[in-house]
């Protein structure tokens, strides 16, 4: 019964519990019992709450059994990254500076799944301050591959990617800022959708670059994205770039999941050499796919979109200096050689010396550089420009097509360790998931098959205009139908099992 | 502090042989009921740490969003500095490590100011010299939250260095600051020291009609930073300038210019360098030291607030704003002056002495204006003088000042007696209705009383007597004397001298 509980998608633990056949004490039980018996190998969580999740999930029974409405997700449990601030769970963002930090304030996005009726579990892991691509710069230990232990889940969001493809959790909610939902979603095999830049509320969400930062959904389906989507988005006055205008009717979409006439574009850009050759496979298996369900495809040039990178690693690290910069010992957090002979400066010093790590130190020093005078122009200010330039290569792309597709990674997950000491191969993870960062559009990863030169999973980027992330779930929507019906089954059914006494077997079906 | 005593030039010969150049950059704490990016209260004199929330502590997470209040408030101040408003225009953060500064950045602005551009036109009123015009060069006014405030315990200072251990009070951050910044101002040689001062009473009076701020320069809701550099006289080649601070009240302002002339001219008459760095001022001893050094400018790393969108002001709400502008200083200046008909160098005196509002509000209370301009130049500045408090600190109001010029004008006090009613209302002893009552100090104007009086006078100066028979009636000043001396001051003046002149056959 438990793995049972723990296999159905989110929709359909929603509709049982609102249709009484199972509990939501049950059902949070059941992840809480996945979590203790393959956490310990996952690493998905820095933090499970355990009674606040089942003192949730018997508020959620006691609703029903009142007759009193509930939301769309009551019941529903869900792995919250850790850089949500949440008032009775701690947040660390994955760096010893936070080490027990507990706000006293509650994230929008959280406060919004609550009120929901969500069961958070608790928070799980990522690199420190979102700033990597494998949760290999968590200060408290990388996460890893459900597919494969020895492999990342790909970063920052890597432990929310990893509890959902683990069967953990059936929801995980993350933060986009380079690709840091749709490139672990791609290499767990799930679906992750960063949104249209303020379409969801970054109030209380630790700030790695302001401009950039995007929450959104991770799930093992795209309806089940789509409702998390729904369920944390809209205007908050409480975040001046939050947009004020009503979330796209993305559930909608999800459902209708058809592409008949659509305009679909290939970028050119984002393919071809560097590319794992059984990702770009998968990638034109999915195009024809595609092509086959009725849309047509249009081969589109995004000329600048070679320069995103660079600019993004000003532009991300610059806004990172400064936002990370509070981080001084004086009102929470870790202070170190405060032994009444030093000064606040020296403090100060010393515990930004301890308390952030490597990654973090290299971005705070590269944007700190950036945004010197004398320097600002030549690479924030250029940096700037280049990011007009790639928003306006998605303007006129937007004029042919409805919506433009490419891998969402060049590779499948990499082994932990193996790019650890080599930052510009780590950057490149993010090589298609960062032009729409820089332009604020919506763009989401679908699981399109595992590469056949490694067996691991592939994600299909579908990249929509800004407020267009309905598009991208009806894309996304159709594809994941058209290869469920092909497989007879979804991709993570293939994943080994997790079991509690040692490492996974291998998967019992193959997709051929 | 290390500092020893400078040597000084003397004011003259500083301006003989150097022409000054100051500028004033000058913070206005926003009187908005709350803070700048949260809905915190800005109330001052709160228990430390009690008006604070995630917001303004910048906590991990948190968000600013502008206080509408105070984009408002800052174009008032801008449109009634003559300035143009920007149609789009941004935040920036101003990057620097402080304990006070919550997020270690502050929300402040740029290159893209709210307004520019724009002037302020004053009257200067050196000592013993007839008041001029100068018009300030605004060039920018822009927005800013405050700092938290430090508190350094224990050392002998009060300062940072020496101390034992800091305390930090984050109420007063996030409050919103409007800074407003002119351009250098040349030109006004040996004024320039009154020029600075006149500028910064112009502003705060600008300021309170606005009603955007309690300008109260005690309570630092109005912050001063002068600054000043020299050139040798009619040279043009401006020397390196410093940047006084903690000047606060008006008065310091003067000195602080005046010191600085004084310094400077020293330096260079000795042939050193003037340092770049910010001074302090000290209010004991009107002398200034050095504080940090500017010489290896800091870089703030500005650059545009990636949390908040762009400020966009519609031409529609500031053109609303502007027609709503209260009458300014100046223009009530010019209102009342020909409405009292009042002279210009009786109108400086009535601002030099700060009495302008307090002659306007006796005048709306019913007194004539050269009386109510009369009483509080005359009597009661020297009362003030003595105690050495402002004129608005008497415990007297304007409508009782106005009571009393009306007993006057109508015969029921002359000079003395209204003298003696003020000082019994300044003791706190009641309203002048009171005083009089509880006194007895009316006036004698009963005919039989007085000519007892008025015989008695006439009998005593027989000389006299025959001096006014003869047509001489100035000297009936003397019988009147006599007749005041022994009716105790009670009599009535004016009266007493017609009956004296009747007495004497010359009415
Ligand atoms: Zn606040």
């Amino acid at each position: 019964m438990t793995a049972e509980l723990t296999r159905m998608t989110a929709a359909e633990m929603a509709s049982a519990i609102a249709a009484g056949q199972v509990s939501a004490v049950e059902v949070t039980q059941a992840h809480l019992d996945a979590i203790a018996a393959v956490d310990g190998r996952v690493h998905a969580f820095l933090h499970v709450s355990a009674e606040i999740a089942l003192a949730a999930a018997s508020a959620v029974d006691a609703r029903r059994a009142a007759g009193q409405p509930l939301g769309p997700l009551a019941g529903v449990p869900i792995a919250v990254k850790d850089v949500f601030t949440t008032a009775d769970m701690p947040t660390t963002c994955g760096s010893r500076i936070l080490d027990g930090w507990q706000p006293p304030y509650e994230s929008t996005v959280t406060r919004r799944l609550r009120e929901a009726g969500a069961v958070i579990l608790g928070k799980t892991n990522m690199d420190e301050f979102a700033m990597g691509s494998s949760t290999e710069n968590s200060a408290f230990g990388p996460s890893r591959n459900p597919w494969d232990l020895t492999r990342v889940p790909g970063g920052s969001s890597g432990g929310s990617a990893a509890a959902v493809a683990a069967f953990e959790a059936p929801l995980g909610t993350g933060t986009d800022t380079g690709g840091s939902i749709r490139q672990p979603a791609a290499v767990c095999g799930i679906v992750g959708m960063k949104p249209t830049y303020g379409g969801s509320s970054r109030y209380g969400v630790v700030a790695f670059a302001s401009s950039l930062d995007t929450p959104g959904p991770l799930a093992r389906t795209v309806l089940d994205a789509a409702l998390l989507h729904e369920a944390m988005s809209g205007h908050d006055p409480c975040d001046s770039t939050s947009i004020d205008a009503p979330v796209p009717p993305v559930v909608a979409a999800a459902q209708q999941a058809d592409v008949e006439g659509m305009r679909i574009g290939v970028v050119t850009e984002l393919g071809g050499e560097g590319y794992q050759p059984g990702v770009l496979a998968r990638f034109g298996e999915a195009v024809e796919l595609l092509e086959s369900l009725g849309a047509k495809i249009i081969e589109v040039s995004c000329p600048h979109f070679g320069y995103a990178l660079p600019a993004y690693y000003l532009i991300a690290p610059s806004e990172c200096s400064s936002n990370l910069a509070r981080f001084d010992a004086m009102r929470y957090g870790l202070r170190c050689g405060d032994d009444g002979t030093r000064s606040a400066e020296e403090v100060m010093s010393l515990t930004r010396g301890e308390g952030f790590g490597a990654e973090v130190k290299r971005r705070i020093i590269l944007g700190t550089y950036a945004l010197s005078s004398g320097y600002y122009d030549a690479y924030y200010g250029k940096a700037q420009q280049v990011r007009t330039l790639v928003t306006r290569d998605f303007d006129t792309a937007f004029g042919q097509v409805d919506v433009l597709i490419s891998p969402s990674t060049p590779t499948t997950a990499f082994r932990i360790g193996e790019r650890a000491d080599d930052p510009m191969a780590m950057y490149l993870a993010d090589l298609c998931t960062i032009p729409s960062d820089l332009a604020g559009n919506a763009a989401l990863s679908v699981p399109c098959g595992l590469a056949p030169d490694d067996g691991l999973p592939v994600g299909l980027q579908i990249m929509a205009p800004v407020l267009g992330d309905d598009r991208a779930y009806r894309v996304g929507a159709a594809v994941e139908a058209a290869l469920r019906e092909r497989w007879g089954h979804p991709l993570l059914d293939e994943a080994p099992e997790l079991t509690a006494d040692g490492m996974g077997a291998a998967g019992a079906r193959s997709t051929k | 502090m290390s500092e020893t005593m400078a040597e000084l030039v003397g004011f003259d010969e500083a301006i003989a042989r150097y022409d000054p150049l100051i500028g004033l950059e000058t913070h206005v704490e926003l009187g908005t009921v709350s803070k700048m990016f949260c809905g915190c209260p800005t109330g001052f004199g709160a228990e430390p740490n009690t008006q604070v929330c995630p917001v303004c502590l910048g906590l991990p997470g948190s968000l600013p969003v502008v206080n509408a209040a105070a984009i408002e408030s800052t174009i008032r101040i801008g449109l009634a500095l003559n300035c143009s408003i920007a149609g789009w225009c941004r935040f920036a953060r101003k990057n620097y490590f402080y304990p006070d500064m919550p997020k270690d950045f502050q929300i402040s602005q740029y290159d893209e100011p709210l307004c520019t551009d724009g002037w302020l036109d004053v009257t200067v009123h050196p000592e013993g010299a007839p008041p001029s015009q100068l018009r300030v060069e605004i060039e920018r006014v822009h927005m800013e939250e405050d700092t938290g405030k430090s508190l350094h315990k224990g050392g002998a200072t009060g300062r940072i260095h020496g101390a034992d251990y800091s305390l930090v009070d984050y109420n007063r951050a996030g409050i919103p600051l409007v800074e407003i910044v002119t351009k250098p101002i040349a030109g006004t040689g040996s004024l320039a020291p009154a020029a600075a001062r006149a500028y910064v009473t112009e502003l705060r009076d600008l300021l309170r009609s606005l009603g955007v701020s309690d300008v109260r320069m005690e309570e630092g809701s109005l912050r001063c930073d002068v600054n000043t550099s020299l050139a040798p006289r009619g040279s043009g080649s401006w020397g390196t300038r410093t940047e006084t601070k903690n000047v606060n009240s008006l008065r310091s302002v003067e000195r602080a210019v005046r010191y600085e002339i004084e310094r400077q001219a020293a330096v260079l008459d000795a042939g050193r360098r003037i340092v770049l760095e910010t001074r302090h001022f000290h209010e004991d001893s009107g002398t200034t030291t050095a504080g940090r050094s500017k010489e290896e400018a800091q870089d703030y790393r500005y650059f545009p607030e990636p949390d908040l969108v762009p400020i966009a002001p519609s031409p529609d709400w500031v053109a609303e704003l502007r027609a709503a502008l209260p009458e300014l200083p100046a223009a009530r200046h010019a209102r009342l002056q020909s409405e009292w008909g009042l002279s210009d160098l009786d109108m400086a005196a009535l601002g030099n002495a700060g009495a302008l509002d307090l002659v306007a509000q006796t005048v709306s209370a019913g007194a004539a204006p050269a009386e109510a301009r009369k009483w509080w130049l005359g009597e009661l500045r020297q009362r003030a003088n003595t105690e050495g408090i402002e004129l608005t600190a008497l415990a007297v109001t304007p409508a009782q000042v106005a009571r009393v010029s009306e007993l006057v004008a109508s015969g029921g006090l002359n000079d003395k007696l209204a003298r003696q009613v003020l000082d019994a209302v300044l003791a706190g002893q009641g309203s002048p209705d009171e005083v009089i009552a509880a006194r007895g100090l009316a006036v004698v104007s009963d005919d039989s009383a007085l000519l007892a009086a008025v015989d008695e006078a006439i009998a005593a100066n027989p000389k006299v007597a025959e001096k006014i028979r003869g047509g001489k009636t100035a000297a009936a000043g003397v019988l009147l004397g006599a007749v005041m001396t022994t009716t105790r001051g009670q009599a009535d003046a004016a009266r007493v001298r017609e009956l004296i002149l009747e007495r004497l056959g010359q009415h």
